[in-house]
Parts: structure tokens; C-alpha cells; sequence
């Protein structure tokens, strides 16, 4: 069932001027793609309201709409039925505002374009001054661990750095919202935890509001305000999980050990189970 | 693993095959005829020395410290070989039975495919000499086969009676290629490119338009030239216009084919990066979809450099200004006065690969980062 709207975040102090506080608005969802032999169900009746500084985290066996669900709040598919507002406006007029950045699940780096010009792209687009260009992209990359690589081209990299370096891109232009679809899914354990961490000081930094989605509890768990998991056929949301409540915003690696963190960890198990026998 | 290659010069270098020491066996037999009689190696002392030079570099092909330097020797033991029959034919001699010449050369050419493996293996610019040998052997050949064997003019003369009728007739040539290439075919080349392009990008845009063209396009290929070249010289008349139109016709479709299928080439998750900035459809086309779209554009401007120069010398064989490569051709036959019609070929030929090459290197340099050419 969807979730109950969770209370306010107290750790945003309210902003002077009337921006709302509901940074993504989901109501009621539904979205069946019509393929040749039959619909997909990928989407059906998904509510979730995502207040500004969430850090949420959509988990679930794949083809349980996770993805589907990003695209339609990021303006790249259209809902069967169902409302959404991003910003209070329609997904497209966020989309045209550049409210997100999206990390997609590969890292849709074009070949002809240098690293560093990769990350630049969003930043042309909207017509930065070069040196500024120049400068973003060059601290986006030092920030993912990328500096000396300004100069090569994506397939001179490992499949991990060009995620990276989608991440850099995304973040370069600085959005309010960050949109990750499975962004550490290639990487291996080390590098992943270095770059959860990363990204838990990035948010709580800047104060962005996240959607990320991933397969893994323990990064879920450790990233999250707030956990959604989903179920397949048709895509839908089981359960939603506070973590705010028992773990601190400030998160090191070492909260992994901690009773609170595998409680969690374990109701979000269950509930993937359940999912899972649904289908049995 | 690539490091280790400059440890290759040092190396032990492969041992020679031994089909090159065929020529042995040329002494035992006739080398040269003159007057009716066999001549064998002995009796002429030009072809002995030239002889004995070349299995001298054979035997000596170790002596030298790299593959370069062995390459170097054997190369002046093929050349050796190559010379020995325009000796002899200068000193009068008749070869077309002479077989212990013939096996000479056979085993030279042999030697030869030594000499291009050994260039093949070194690094730096000496690489390029290979090809350069290899088309310069083959000329050669043409040279020694064409007049030790007598062929008939008519049928196929030899490159040195090109070479001359090329020189004879520069002003002329001069003038037909400047009519051909510089004038029809360059801007039927531009023309028929852009407009494919420009076509492409506007079917990409309105589908029914594509759906509609693309028949068209492979109706308008199976079209022979000979069958449109005719008619355009009715509808422009004589001069370059008619040969223009010919090659628009041709090259229009392979352009419009090839841009289509580029622009199509973006990937959908590339896209949506594009539309997650807010980038509209001409920012998505130039920045996105134009450059995915360079390979396919290189490979319709290729085809189309080939397609061009054919279009124009075919479509003056149905009446042109008097010049023109085509023109050249067909009035030259008519008079049998085929070396000229071989240096225009020639002219074709070494047009057509050079604006082939030009638009290699450029699709090289262009489109370095595609898959097809990455290094590493
Ligand atoms: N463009 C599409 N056309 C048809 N079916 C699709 C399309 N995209 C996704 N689907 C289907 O919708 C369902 C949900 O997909 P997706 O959102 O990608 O799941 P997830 O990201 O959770 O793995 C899957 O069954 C998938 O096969
Ligand atoms: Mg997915």
C-alpha cells in the first residue's frame, strides 16, 4: 500500500521564500506499455510524495518498475494514468528547467567527446562560459577521483570510471534533484563504498534531494532517509522504511555493525520476500 | 605487451623460404633467342652478371645486421632480375622462349615477397615503401610481359608507351581532367551530396517522407547510367550541366541512404541525456546525432567519389564540348590509339583513388574515436 506521508524534515530550516516543501509528487501511477504480444504492467497505482533533502532509495527484483518510475518523473515516458508534479510543475516544465540530473544505468558517455568534455556537455547546453566550463568539470572529477583523466577518451577507461564520470556530468551543473539508476551497479566493493560515502557527504552538503536505485540493502540502508520496496508484476510499492528515525543523518561505514542498521536491513529482506512469493 | 615490439629488431629474424632458389635451375636453360638460335646464360655477359648479382644478395642476405639492411640487399637482387630482360631486349634478343629467363624472374618475384614481408615487420615510415614496391613490381611486370612476349599494342601496351603518350599528350590530358573532375565532377559531387544530406535530414524529421523515398531510391539505383546519361544531355545540353545531373542522380540515394541510417544510429539512452537537458531538436541534432551520424556520412561520401567520377566519363560518351576523360575515350578508341586511351585511364584511376585516399584520411582523422579505428 503506499505509504503514509512521512513528517517534515526538520533539518532544512523552513526557506523564507514559498518554495515547496514536496520536491516530487506521485499520485496514484499507472503505466502499461503496449507491446506487440501484451501489456506490461510495469507501473500500477504508485504513490510517493519525496519532500526536499530525501534521500530515497527504490529497491526491488528488476523489472519491478524502478527504472520506469524515474523516467516518468524525469520526463522520458509518459504515465498510463496517474499525476506527478516535480517542483509543483508538470515533469516536462521540470525537465525544461533542468530541475534533475539523471545517472542512467549505463553511462551514456559519447565516444567523440574527451572526459573532461563529457562532463562539460550539460554545461554548454546551457551556455556557461568556457573557463567556467572548465572549472566545474574539473572539480566534478576530482570529486569522483577522476583528476587526470581530463584529456582521455571513455573507452580508455574502465566501465566503474565511466560511471564515474557520469556522475561527475550530472552533478556538474548543479540540480536541486538528483535521479541515480543503479549508478554503482558495475563497481567493485571498494570503490563503491568510497563513492557511498562520497555521495552521503555530497548530500548532506548541498542538501539535493536523491532518488537512487540499487540492488543492494546494505547501500540502501546506508544511503537512505527513506527506503521504498517494490515488487513486480504488476510494479507496485510494498512497504516504505523510515531510516531517519533510529540512524543518524551523519553516517560512517562503521553504522553497518549497528542493531539499528541490520534491523532495517532485515525488513527490507522481508519485504523482498514477500514479493517475491507473490509471484510463486 | 605492445613495449615488447622494440625488442623485435634483435630478433632472429624467420628464415627464408626456399621457392626463390627456382632461378638455379635457369641457367640450364635458354635465356635469350637471337636470330633463330638459343642463347644460354653464359653467351651473354650482361645477364650473367646480372645473374650472378642477384644470387650473390641471396647468399649474403645474413650478413646485414637488420631486417631493413637484409630487405635493402634482396631488393637490389630483384631489380637486378627486372632489368635483366629490358637488357636483353635492348641488345635485340627475342625472349618469348626464353625460359631460363622466365624462371629467373619468377624466382626474383619470389624473393620479392621476402623483401615486402621483411619491410612489413618495420617500424616507422619504411612500412609505407611496401605497398609503393609491391604496385611498382607490378607496372614492372606489365613492362617485361607486354614486350618479351610481344603482345599487340592494340590489346595491351606497355606502361613505357602510356608514360609517353602521357607525356605527348599532357596539354590535352590536362585539359580533359580539368573539364571532368574539376568541373562536372566536382560539383555533381557536391551537389548530389549535399542534396542527399539535406534531403535525409528533412525525411528524418517527416517519416512519411523517408517512407516514401526510400523505394524511390532503390528504384533510382537500379537505373543504368547509360540509360539516364542520354537523357540528361537532351534535357542540359552538352556542357558540364548534363554530366551533373548524371551524377546527382547517381550519388543523391547512396547519400540520402547512408545519412538516414547515421542519424538513426543514436542510441536511445544517448537521447534521453539529450532531453534531460532541456536540448531541443537542432541542439540534439548537432551535437548528438550529427556525430554519431559521421561514420555513415564518410561511407555515402566514399561510395559516392567512386559513383561520380564513373557517372561523368560515361555520361560525355554521349556528347560533351570536345574534351572531357569520356570524350578522350571514345574518340581514341575509334582511331586505335589506345596508349592515349590508357594514360586517361590512368588519370582516372590515380583521380579516383586519390579522392578515395583524401576521404579516408579525413574519416580517419574525424572519426578517430569510433570503433573501427581506436587504438588501444
Ligand atoms: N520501453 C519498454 N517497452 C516495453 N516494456 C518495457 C519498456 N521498458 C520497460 N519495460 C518493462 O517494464 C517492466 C519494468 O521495467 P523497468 O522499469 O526497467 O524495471 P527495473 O528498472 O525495476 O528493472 C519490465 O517488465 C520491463 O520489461
Ligand atoms: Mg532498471
Amino acid at each position: 500500500m503506499p505509504a503514509a506521508q512521512p513528517a517534515p524534515l526538520t533539518l532544512v530550516p523552513p526557506a523564507a521564500d514559498a518554495a515547496p516543501r514536496t520536491i516530487v509528487d506521485v499520485r496514484n501511477l499507472t503505466l502499461t506499455y503496449q507491446t506487440t504480444d501484451q501489456p506490461v504492467y510495469a507501473l500500477s497505482d504508485v504513490s510517493l510524495s519525496i519532500s526536499k533533502g530525501d534521500f530515497i532509495s527504490l529497491i526491488g527484483p528488476s523489472g519491478c518498475g524502478k527504472t520506469t518510475l524515474m523516467r516518468v518523473v524525469a520526463d522520458l515516458e509518459q504515465p498510463t494514468s496517474g499525476e506527478v508534479t516535480v517542483n509543483g510543475m508538470t515533469p516536462e516544465q521540470a525537465r525544461l528547467k533542468r530541475a534533475y540530473g539523471y545517472v542512467f544505468q549505463a553511462p551514456a558517455l559519447y565516444p567523440w567527446r574527451t572526459v573532461e568534455r563529457n562532463v562539460m556537455l550539460p554545461l554548454e547546453i546551457m551556455g556557461l562560459p568556457r573557463a567556467e566550463r572548465q572549472q566545474r568539470a574539473r572539480e566534478q572529477l576530482d570529486l569522483v577521483g577522476l583528476s587526470g583523466f581530463e584529456r582521455k577518451f571513455p573507452w580508455q577507461l574502465s566501465g566503474g570510471m565511466q560511471q564515474r564520470v557520469s556522475i561527475a556530468r550530472a552533478l556538474a551543473f548543479n540540480p536541486d534533484l538528483l535521479l541515480m539508476d543503479e549508478p554503482f551497479g558495475a563497481l567493485d566493493e571498494i570503490t563503491r563504498d568510497h563513492l557511498n560515502l562520497q555521495l552521503t557527504r555530497l548530500w548532506l552538503g548541498t542538501r539535493k534531494t536523491c532518488i537512487f536505485v540499487t540492488h543492494s540493502i546494505a547501500e540502501a540502508v546506508f544511503l537512505s532517509t527513506r527506503i521504498v520496496v517494490m515488487s513486480p508484476r504488476p510494479g507496485r510499492i510494498l512497504d516504505v522504511i523510515d531510516c531517519d528515525r533510529d540512524l543518524p543523518r551523519e553516517r560512517t561505514l562503521d553504522i553497518r555493525e549497528s542493531p539499528e542498521f541490520q534491523r532495517i536491513a532485515h525488513r527490507v529482506r522481508e519485504g523482498l520476500m514477500e514479493g517475491h512469493s507473490y509471484d510463486d | 605487451m605492445s613495449r615488447s615490439t622494440m625488442a623485435r629488431p634483435t630478433m632472429a629474424r624467420p628464415i627464408m623460404a626456399p621457392w626463390p632458389l627456382v632461378m638455379l635451375a635457369a641457367p640450364l636453360l635458354p635465356f635469350a633467342t637471337s636470330g633463330g638460335t638459343d642463347l644460354y646464360l653464359p653467351q651473354i655477359p650482361a645477364a650473367l652478371a646480372l645473374f650472378a648479382l642477384t644470387v650473390v644478395t641471396i647468399l649474403s642476405r645474413r650478413l646485414p645486421g637488420s631486417a631493413l639492411g637484409e630487405a635493402l640487399l634482396l631488393l637490389a637482387g630483384v631489380a637486378a632480375a627486372y632489368a635483366a630482360p629490358l637488357v636483353l631486349l635492348r641488345q635485340g634478343h627475342a625472349l618469348a622462349q626464353a625460359g631460363g629467363l622466365w624462371l629467373y624472374l619468377a624466382g626474383a618475384t619470389l624473393l620479392l615477397w621476402r623483401v615486402l614481408a621483411l619491410l612489413a615487420g618495420v617500424s616507422g615510415p619504411v612500412r609505407l615503401a611496401g605497398p609503393a614496391l609491391f604496385g611498382l613490381a607490378l607496372v614492372m611486370l606489365w613492362e617485361i610481359l607486354t614486350r618479351g612476349f610481344q603482345v599487340p599494342t592494340i590489346l595491351l601496351p606497355p606502361p613505357s608507351l602510356v608514360l609517353t603518350a602521357f607525356a605527348a599528350n599532357a596539354a590535352d590530358l590536362w585539359d580533359d581532367f580539368r573539364q571532368t573532375v574539376l568541373i562536372s565532377v566536382l560539383r555533381g559531387y557536391l551537389i548530389g551530396c549535399g542534396a542527399g544530406f539535406l534531403v535525409a535530414i528533412l525525411a528524418d524529421r517527416v517519416p512519411f517522407l523517408a517512407r516514401g523515398l526510400l523505394p524511390l531510391g532503390n528504384l533510382a539505383s537500379a537505373v543504368p547510367v547509360v540509360g539516364i546519361a542520354p537523357i540528361m544531355v537532351m534535357w542540359f545540353g552538352f556542357d558540364w550541366q548534363s554530366k551533373a545531373a548524371v551524377i546527382v542522380v547517381m550519388t543523391v540515394f547512396p547519400m540520402l541512404i547512408n545519412t538516414l541510417a547515421g542519424l538513426q544510429s543514436a542510441e536511445r539512452i544517448q537521447l534521453d541525456l539529450m532531453r534531460s537537458y532541456g536540448a531541443g531538436y537542432w541542439r540534439t541534432l548537432a551535437m548528438l546525432r550529427l556525430p554519431c551520424a559521421l561514420p555513415f556520412l564518410f561511407n555515402g561520401l566514399k561510395i559516392n567519389s567512386t559513383l561520380a567520377l564513373i557517372g561523368a566519363i560515361v555520361a560525355e560518351f554521349f556528347g560533351t564540348p570536345v574534351v572531357g576523360m569520356g570524350f578522350r575515350i571514345s574518340t581514341q578508341v575509334a582511331r586505335m590509339n589506345l596508349d592515349v586511351v590508357w594514360a586517361t585511364i590512368a588519370v582516372a584511376a590515380l583521380t579516383g583513388s586519390l579522392l578515395y585516399g583524401a576521404l579516408a584520411l579525413a574519416e580517419r582523422h574525424v572519426t578517430a574515436w569510433h570503433p573501427s579505428f581506436r587504438k588501444r
